[in-house]
């Protein structure tokens, strides 16, 4: 009797060991992955400014970029002409509250395209690093930091640059498209650039998100505007103050659009823009100084900025700009190459069938 | 007491070792097998070498015949995606068909007349065999997954479409590769002929699926191709990148934003990525964009092939 129920012990207890290191193994042993894990592929220049071969100096509070940032398997020759023609000094308002949350993410992604960039903060922070205008913060500040910031830059880098750049740390701008743009004017020119706008002035202002950008003649003019009085602080609406100051000074309000009459510079995130319906009562309709297009040709293929960006965001666009494509495939507009640049290698940018397939009219300069 | 305790226990010991010896056996005897299928468990996109050896005046000849049937299996509640995939990514399929459990007013689509999972992915890649005949290649996808159909040509490039080939984002549950049908499947037409074949077999591939407890379609599926010797297999870019997604864009960003913060854009994703899935019908619409027209001026790339844009469209 004894030896028979332990016996039987002894197999209840075989019966659950096993089945208890079976479930066991099942849930822990095999339960994994069979696709490769990707190894942390952070390159040793964790930290710098750049990460893609790019190589840079920082000379004070500004970080200028020595060499085009090159990507792998891209025949970048017309963009490497491009970078030293048209050089661009990019300046980013931000502020000491925004550095970590929105600034970092500007510094690693769109701003690296620049030939320069400068963070423009009320505080200086050396780390960072950002210039300090001595001003205060907040949005009644805006057109006082535009105003130091321009000086700034045209006391320390005006030589150093063609074009100057105003950005918030929530636009994200296509650096090389705006060298496409702006290949067909000279910096001498006293003209501007950005989203434009038409009430309260004549030819019309450039949307502040958006992005605007001065020839180097244009920003010495407001800047002896300022010294001689001709032009003061008259509002912080900052975006409609400078364009009426640049008014006053004889710089000309350019249009920005591509060769087909879409827009480059845009006031809102791309899905606004791309899907969105505006209300006929919305502000928008009354503020855009050339006819707004709604769906898929709002946008240039060739767009130069976007604004209210968040980190993601951001991320994402650099990620949609630079990196994901489509193999092999042949883009519907095809622009004509700028002057004075030599095409890159056998194939140029036009398709390689001969076929115009870009809008009835176009093929010849850009505008 | 005692004794029949310490029984208890010592059976306890000497069952746990032999589940132990069987499981660490039956591992030795997969190891085996799976050393030599391990070749096919990570295709790479063709390398450099490769594609320096195609002829230039071959290369649109060659891009035209790669030929991919898009299956898109929708519910009728998915409507808004629908209508995204349609306007969208679903253009640059040869031939992109909609299949659906029964008949929807608003949109064409063929009716599977079933709504069980299982029986719907069946049917559908029944009709699609039957009814695409000409294509060397066939693309499973859900509503809410966006795939970059060029991507997936480069990918299948130097494959033969007469070798069973059974690619996606592929996992293990158990013993069972499967492919996630989130992250969309390809089958090269033998694999699809192999599958019809065993559809018949109702031991093998019940229309039921599994007796033993339900799996979900991916796995069934994954079952049936099992028993004609074709195996899923992950795919990869030339860095090792994923190029199946089953996230999507902004999740893997964020991943990455949180993982990786040094750099977010080169440790998220692929160049060449084929799929992302989870979507919404406006991001779609910023993907067509972002893939098809939006780049930064004066970079070019000498591809290998040659993807003309799809006729009457204005969103890539």
């Amino acid at each position: 009797m004894a030896a028979l129920s332990s016996r039987c012990c002894f197999s209840l207890g075989f019966l659950v060991g096993t089945c208890t290191l079976y479930f066991f193994l099942t849930q822990v042993w095999f339960e994994r992955k069979f696709s490769l894990q990707l190894d942390s592929q952070v390159p040793s220049m964790a930290g710098q400014w750049g990460g893609e071969n790019q190589s840079w100096r920082v000379e004070g509070s500004a970080l200028i970029s020595l060499r085009y940032p090159h990507l792998q398997g891209k025949d970048s020759r017309v963009a490497d002409q491009l970078y030293k023609k048209v050089r661009i000094l990019c300046w980013v308002m931000t502020g000491p509250d925004n550095l970590e949350t929105k600034a970092r993410h500007v510094k690693a992604t769109w701003s690296r395209h620049c030939n320069i960039v400068i963070f423009m903060s009320s505080r200086e922070d050396p780390d960072f690093p950002t210039v300090g205008l001595g001003t205060k913060e907040g949005r009644d500040q805006l057109y006082w930091k535009t105003i130091r910031a321009f000086q700034y830059v045209e006391q320390h880098h005006s030589h150093q640059a063609d074009w100057f750049l105003k950005a918030d740390d929530d636009t994200f701008v296509v650096v090389d498209n705006l060298r496409w743009i702006l290949s067909n004017y000279t910096p001498d020119e006293p003209i501007y650039f950005g989203k434009r706008f038409k009430p309260y002035t004549k030819q019309g202002y450039m949307s502040g998100g958006a992005g605007y950008v001065l020839s180097r003649e244009a920003l010495r003019r407001f800047v002896e505007g300022f010294r001689t009085k001709a032009c003061t602080h008259t509002t912080s609406v900052e975006d409609l103050a400078l364009g009426q100051c640049l008014e006053k000074m004889g710089v000309l309000a350019g249009d920005s659009r591509d060769s087909i009459h879409r827009e480059t510079f845009h006031p809102f995130v791309p899905e606004h823009h791309l899907t969105m319906k505006f209300a006929k009562s919305f502000w928008y309709w009354n503020y855009c100084y050339y006819p707004i297009v709604e769906g898929p040709q709002c946008c240039s293929d060739l767009a130069v900025s976007f604004h209210y960006v968040d980190a993601e965001l951001m991320h994402m666009l650099e990620y949609y700009t630079y990196h994901l494509r489509a193999y092999g495939y042949q883009y519907r507009y095809q622009p004509s190459l700028p002057e004075g640049v030599e095409p890159d290698s056998a194939r140029t940018e036009h398709s390689p069938l001969g076929t115009e397939r870009d809008a009835p009219g176009n093929g010849s300069s850009k505008l | 007491m005692i004794s029949e305790g310490s029984s208890f226990i010592k059976g306890m010991l000497l069952g746990g070792l032999f589940c132990a010896v069987v499981t660490l056996l039956g591992n030795f005897n997969t190891g085996h097998q799976s050393t030599t299928d391990h070749l096919h468990h990570h295709i790479q996109v063709p390398s450099k070498e490769e594609l320096l050896k195609l002829p230039e005046p071959k290369r649109l000849e060659l891009s035209q015949s790669i030929r991919v049937y898009c299956a898109i299996l929708v519910q009728p509640r998915e409507l808004s995606y629908w209508a995204a995939v349609k306007e969208t990514w679903s253009k640059h399929c040869d031939k992109a068909e909609f299949y659906s459990p029964e008949n929807v007013k608003v949109f064409h689509s063929v009716s599977l007349d079933t709504k069980d999972k299982w029986l719907m992915l069946r049917n559908a890649l029944k009709h699609a065999y039957t009814n695409g005949k000409g294509y060397s290649w066939y693309f499973v996808a859900l509503p809410s997954t966006f795939a970059i159909i060029e991507n997936l040509k480069f990918f299948l490039l130097n494959k033969d479409p007469g070798q069973p080939f059974y690619i996606g984002h592929t996992v293990k549950s158990g013993e069972l590769e499967y492919a996630e049908l989130e992250g969309g499947l390809v089958l090269s037409v033998e694999a699809l002929r192999r599958l019809v074949g065993v559809f018949s077999d109702s031991v093998k591939c019940p229309e039921q699926g599994s007796v033993l407890w339900k799996l979900t379609e991916e796995k069934e599926l994954a079952v049936c191709l099992k028993y004609t010797g074709v195996f899923a297999e992950n795919a990869e870019d030339s860095e090792g990148k994923e190029i199946f997604n089953t996230k999507s864009v902004n999740a893997l960003i964020k991943e990455a934003l949180a993982e990786k913060p040094q750099e977010v854009v080169n440790g998220c994703c692929s160049d060449v990525a084929i799929t992302f899935h989870g979507q919404s019908p406006n991001h779609m619409q910023v993907l067509m964009y972002g893939v098809y027209r939006l780049r930064p001026y004066g970079h070019t790339f000498h591809d290998s092939l040659i993807f003309l844009p799809p006729v009457d469209s204005d969103n890539d």
